[in-house]
């Protein structure tokens, strides 16, 4: 079977399902242990800081949950993108199981933000480029599940949902480059692909387990939640 | 190890309401989310 039927045959709902429920499981599971390698890591082996003390330790899940909000909306915005493209079903089904997650993410990056810049920056809230549009990205993805909790026919629901998906991907850069464009109040990233990181290896090393961990969860989150939406519609 | 006792440990320098704060409500939702996508799964098969 070449490369490009067998990527057709997994797009069919029947033929992903149990492949979408053993991936699940391994992924739960590999979370855990992630998540729990990582806390231990955050907690007993990265150092105290310099300049905010314990507070700090906050940046082990509040940069994984800002990174996957991003990454799952733009995934979001790809299976829905695919989907009207191919007229696939699985891909709307994708998209629909990826939302809920991500704005799970987004919600807790903007609480434990909150909770970080009082103690840091004396206010739970300021109306900072970043933050600002990381609560758009909430409220896109709120107007994404309630658009197709209103319409009926899951068809429909996909398409519609699809293009509110897409139009507003515009927001994903808005939030990764706002530290740069704006003068926020928000500090820069201390991690990025073009340079080094700025921080000591252990709390990098306990952040990127953390990021792994909220990984694995999204993928077993979606997955089971595609299991259901397969399970319901078809 | 960076904590003398449990009682440190859950002062978190003076910032345990900020850090417990947050991991108490982001593990809180993560196990929310698992509790309906259960029950959802459940409803789905029968």
């Amino acid at each position: 079977m070449s490369a490009a039927i067998k990527w057709f045959w997994f797009a069919s709902p029947q033929t992903f399902f149990p492949l979408a429920g053993t991936i699940a499981r391994a992924c739960w599971l590999g979370s855990a242990l992630l998540a729990a390698a990582g806390l231990y890591v955050g907690f007993f082996v990265a150092p105290t800081d310099a300049q905010q003390g314990e507070a700090y330790r906050i940046i082990f899940i509040h940069v994984p949950a800002a990174w996957m909000s991003m990454f799952l909306y733009v995934l979001m915005a790809f299976w829905a993108a695919l989907g009207l493209a191919f007229n696939t079903r699985l891909s709307g089904m994708m998209a629909s199981a990826l939302a809920p997650t991500g704005a799970l993410f987004t919600f807790i990056a903007l609480w434990t933000g909150a909770l970080w810049g009082r103690p840091t920056w004396g206010a739970y809230w300021v109306w900072d480029a970043r933050l600002t549009s990381e609560l758009i990205l909430l409220f896109l993805y709120l107007g994404f599940m309630a658009l197709q909790a209103a319409i009926d026919d899951p068809r429909r629901a996909d398409r519609a949902g699809a293009l509110l998906a897409i139009v507003g991907v515009v927001n994903v850069p808005i939030i990764y480059y706002s530290v740069q464009w704006w003068n926020t109040l928000h500090q820069g990233a201390s991690v990025s692909l073009m340079r080094s990181p700025s921080m000591a290896s252990t709390m990098l090393s306990g952040m990127l387990l953390m990021a792994l961990a909220f990984w694995l969860y999204s993928i077993a989150a979606a997955l089971t939640r595609v299991r259901c939406i397969i399970r319901e519609r078809e | 190890m960076n904590w003398g006792s449990l009682d440190e440990f859950w002062a978190m320098g003076g910032y345990g309401f900020y850090v417990w704060g947050s991991y108490a409500v982001a593990f809180a939702c993560l196990a929310l989310e698992i509790f309906f996508l259960r029950r959802r799964s459940r409803e789905a098969k029968a």
